[in-house]
C-alpha cells in the first residue's frame, strides 16, 4: 500500500514538472509557437483518441461518432463562455457532462445489441449532430461557424504556454484516469467484456452495463477533448467535426495499439506532426490515411504497441535499481 | 386536394427513391448475411458505379440505349471493384476478430471517397449528371415524372432479377447453403470463396445501378455522395431485417416513404435525421427488423 502511494506521488511528481518544463520552454521561446501548436493539437488528440480507445480497444465496441462528441463537448463550452460567463474550468466539465448524456442516450438502445451496430449508430448519430449544430443557428451560429470564443488567456503573449499547460494538464489527468480505471476491478470487468462477452457474462459479469460505463466515460472524455478545442482555436464549425475527424482518432488508436495507452499517446503525437509534415502532399494526403489502416488491419492488427504499456517507473527501477533485478520485476507485475 | 394531394404526391415519390434504397439495401444484407460483415464501403460502390455511368453517358449522350448501357457498365465496373476489394480486404481477415473486418471496411470505403477525389477525371467538384429532360405525367392532380417511372421499373426488374437467381439457381442455393453454414456448406463440395465473391459482385452490381438511378433523379455526382444512402440503406437493411432478403426490399420502400413524407410534412433538413430516428426505434423494440428471425448466439 505505502508503495503504492508513493509510486504515485513519484509518477505525479514527474508529471508536474514535465508539464511545467514544456510550459517553460514554450514561455521563454525555445520551442517556437508553430511547434506549441501542434504540439497543443496533437495533446487534444491524444486525449479524444485516449476515450475511443477506452470503448474500442479496452472495451472492443467499435464507436465512430468521437467527432461528433467532440462537437458537443465543444459547443458547449463556447456556450458556458460566451453566454453564461462561466469560468474555463467549469465549461470545460460542464461540456463534458453534457457530452456524457448523449453517450448514455444513444448507448442505451445501442449497447444491448452486438457491437456492429454501435459503429453504425455512431456514425449516423455523427452525421445528425452535425445537421443539427447547422440548424441551431442562435447557439452555435449555423453554417458559418461560431466566432469570438476567447482564448484561454487574454495575452497574446502568454497564449501558447498557455494553451499548452491547459492542454499537456487535462491529458495527463485523462491518461492517469484511463489507466486507474483499467486497473481498477471495473477495468478488468471492461477487458473481459472485449475478450469475450458470452463467458463473461457467464461470469457473472452484467456485458450491458460495463459497456454503457465504458462508453459513457469515453463520451465525457471526448467531450472534454472538445471543450479544450473551443478557447484554442477561437472558431468552431459544424465541418471541423465531420465523419472525417472521427476517422483521424481511429487511425490513432489502431496505429498505436488497441488497448494501449502508451501507444495512443505515441501515436498521437506521431500522426499529428506528420499530418503538418505531410501538408506538401496536398490531396494524396486524404489517401494514406485509409491506406495505413487497412495495412495495419491487414499485416500488424495489434499496431505498434498492441496492448503493451510502457511504464516509466518500472523504466525507472530499470535504469536506477537494476541491482535489485528481482524486486523490480515484480513491481514492473504489479505495475501492468 | 390539401393534405391528401400532398400525401399521395410524396407517395409516389416515396416509392421512387425508396426502390432505390431497397437495391442498395439487398447489398448489405446479402454481404452480411454471408460474412457477417456491414461492408461499409458499399455507399461508395454507388458513388463508383453513378461515375460509371457518367462517363458513358457524357461521352455518348442521353439516349434509353445508353442509358442502358451505362447500366451495363456501371454494374459490370462495380462488380468487378466488389470482387477485387473482397479478394484484398475482406478474406484475409475472415478469422479475425470483427472489429478488425469492420475497420478495415471502414478503411476502403475512406479510400475509395478520397481516391476518387485525387483522381483527375472524377475531382473533388460536384458534376452535372447527365439524364433525361423530366416528362411529367398528371395523374389527377399528381405528377409522375417519367424518371420516376425509369427509376421504379428498372429497380422492379433487377430484384425480381435477384430474386429469380437467389431462389432458382443452382448459384442461389448455393449462397443460402453458405449463409446458413459455411462449414458445412463447405463439406458439401461448394467453393465457398468463390460463391462469397459472386455475392460482393451481386451486391456491388445492384448498388452501381442504384448509383446510376439515384444520379439520374437527383442530378449530381461527386466523391461523397455514397455517404448517406448508404447509411439510409444500412438502416432499410436493418429496419426489414438484417440477412433476409425480401426484408431489405420492403425496408428500403419504407425508409423512401418515411424519409419524402418527413420533406413534406415536417421539414426537410430532418429527412436524414429520420432515418437515425428510425434505426434507433427498431433497435429499442425489435433488432431482429421486420422480417428477420431472431437468432441465439451460440458458444
Amino acid at each position: 500500500m505505502k508503495k503504492n502511494i508513493a509510486n504515485g506521488l513519484t509518477l505525479a511528481a514527474i508529471a508536474v514538472v514535465f508539464t511545467g518544463i514544456m510550459t517553460a520552454l514554450v514561455f521563454f521561446g525555445v520551442i517556437d509557437e508553430y511547434t506549441a501548436q501542434i504540439l497543443s493539437l496533437a495533446g487534444i488528440n491524444v486525449i479524444v483518441a485516449l476515450s475511443l480507445n477506452l470503448i474500442s480497444g479496452f472495451t472492443g465496441q467499435l464507436a465512430l461518432g468521437h467527432a461528433g462528441f467532440m462537437a458537443v463537448g465543444a459547443y458547449t463550452t463556447a456556450y458556458c463562455i460566451m453566454k453564461l460567463n462561466l469560468p474555463m474550468f467549469l465549461a470545460i466539465l460542464i461540456g463534458g457532462l453534457v457530452t456524457a448524456v448523449f453517450g448514455l442516450v444513444i448507448g442505451f438502445p445501442t449497447l444491448r445489441l452486438r457491437g456492429d451496430y454501435l459503429a453504425i449508430v455512431t456514425l449516423g448519430f455523427g452525421e445528425i449532430i452535425r445537421v443539427i449544430m447547422i440548424n441551431l443557428e442562435q447557439i452555435t451560429g449555423g453554417a458559418a461557424g461560431l466566432k469570438g470564443i476567447p482564448s484561454f488567456t487574454e495575452d497574446i503573449l502568454l497564449a501558447p504556454a498557455l494553451s499548452l499547460l491547459w492542454v499537456f494538464s487535462v491529458m495527463i489527468i485523462t491518461i492517469i484516469l484511463v489507466s486507474n480505471l483499467i486497473k481498477s476491478s471495473y477495468g478488468r470487468a471492461i477487458l473481459s467484456v472485449r475478450e469475450d462477452e458470452i463467458a463473461a457474462n457467464a461470469m457473472g459479469i452484467n456485458v450491458f452495463y460495463y459497456k454503457m460505463y465504458a462508453f459513457t466515460i469515453s463520451a465525457f472524455i471526448a467531450g472534454v477533448g472538445g471543450g479544450l478545442y473551443a478557447p484554442f482555436f477561437g472558431y468552431l464549425n459544424p465541418t471541423m467535426f465531420n465523419f472525417l475527424k472521427s476517422v483521424d482518432f481511429l487511425v490513432i488508436v489502431v496505429l498505436g495499439g488497441m488497448g494501449s495507452i502508451t501507444g495512443t499517446v505515441i501515436a498521437g503525437f506521431v500522426l499529428t506532426y506528420l499530418q503538418e509534415f505531410l501538408r506538401f502532399l496536398q490531396d494524396y494526403r486524404l489517401v494514406i490515411y485509409p491506406l495505413l489502416l487497412i495495412f495495419i488491419m491487414l499485416f500488424r492488427p495489434s499496431g505498434l504497441m498492441g496492448n503493451r504499456e510502457i511504464s516509466i517507473l518500472g523504466l525507472w527501477q530499470r535504469l536506477f535499481k537494476s541491482k535489485n533485478q528481482s524486486q523490480s520485476k515484480v513491481d514492473k507485475a504489479g505495475e501492468r | 386536394m390539401g393534405f391528401l394531394h400532398e400525401f399521395l404526391q410524396q407517395m409516389v415519390n416515396g416509392i421512387s427513391l425508396g426502390s432505390i434504397y431497397a437495391l442498395l439495401a439487398l447489398g448489405y444484407t446479402m454481404v452480411y448475411g454471408i460474412v457477417k460483415l456491414i461492408n461499409f464501403a458499399h455507399g461508395d460502390i454507388l458513388m463508383l458505379g453513378a461515375f460509371g455511368g457518367f462517363f458513358v453517358l457524357a461521352a455518348y449522350g442521353v439516349t434509353p440505349l445508353t442509358f442502358i448501357l451505362a447500366l451495363l457498365v456501371g454494374m459490370l465496373v462495380c462488380a468487378t471493384v466488389g470482387i477485387v476489394i473482397e479478394k484484398t480486404c475482406y478474406k484475409p481477415l475472415r478469422s479475425a476478430p470483427r472489429i478488425n473486418a469492420l475497420i478495415t471496411a471502414i478503411g476502403v470505403s475512406i479510400f475509395i471517397e478520397n481516391g476518387a477525389r485525387v483522381v483527375k477525371a472524377i475531382g473533388p467538384n460536384p458534376k452535372q449528371f447527365p439524364t433525361f429532360k423530366t416528362v411529367n405525367f398528371p395523374i389527377g392532380d399528381i405528377n409522375i415524372s417519367q424518371i420516376q417511372i425509369i427509376v421504379f421499373v428498372v429497380s422492379i426488374l433487377l430484384m425480381f432479377l435477384l430474386t429469380y437467381i437467389v431462389n432458382y439457381t443452382k448459384l442461389g442455393k448455393a449462397m443460402r447453403a453458405v449463409s446458413f453454414d459455411r462449414q458445412a456448406a463447405y463439406l458439401m463440395g461448394i467453393n465457398v470463396d468463390w460463391i462469397i465473391s459472386f455475392t460482393f459482385a451481386l451486391g456491388s452490381a445492384l448498388a452501381a445501378a442504384a448509383g446510376i438511378l439515384f444520379a439520374s433523379a437527383y442530378p449530381q455526382v461527386e466523391p461523397y455522395m455514397g455517404i448517406i444512402p448508404g447509411l439510409k440503406a444500412f438502416v432499410a437493411a436493418v429496419l426489414g431485417g438484417i440477412g433476409s432478403i425480401p426484408g431489405a426490399m420492403v425496408g428500403g420502400f419504407i425508409m423512401g416513404i418515411a424519409e419524402t413524407l418527413t420533406k413534406g410534412f415536417i421539414s426537410s433538413q430532418l429527412a436524414d435525421a429520420i432515418a437515425f430516428g428510425i434505426l434507433i426505434l427498431i433497435l429499442v423494440v425489435k433488432p431482429s427488423g421486420i422480417l428477420g428471425k431472431n437468432v441465439s448466439e451460440k458458444v
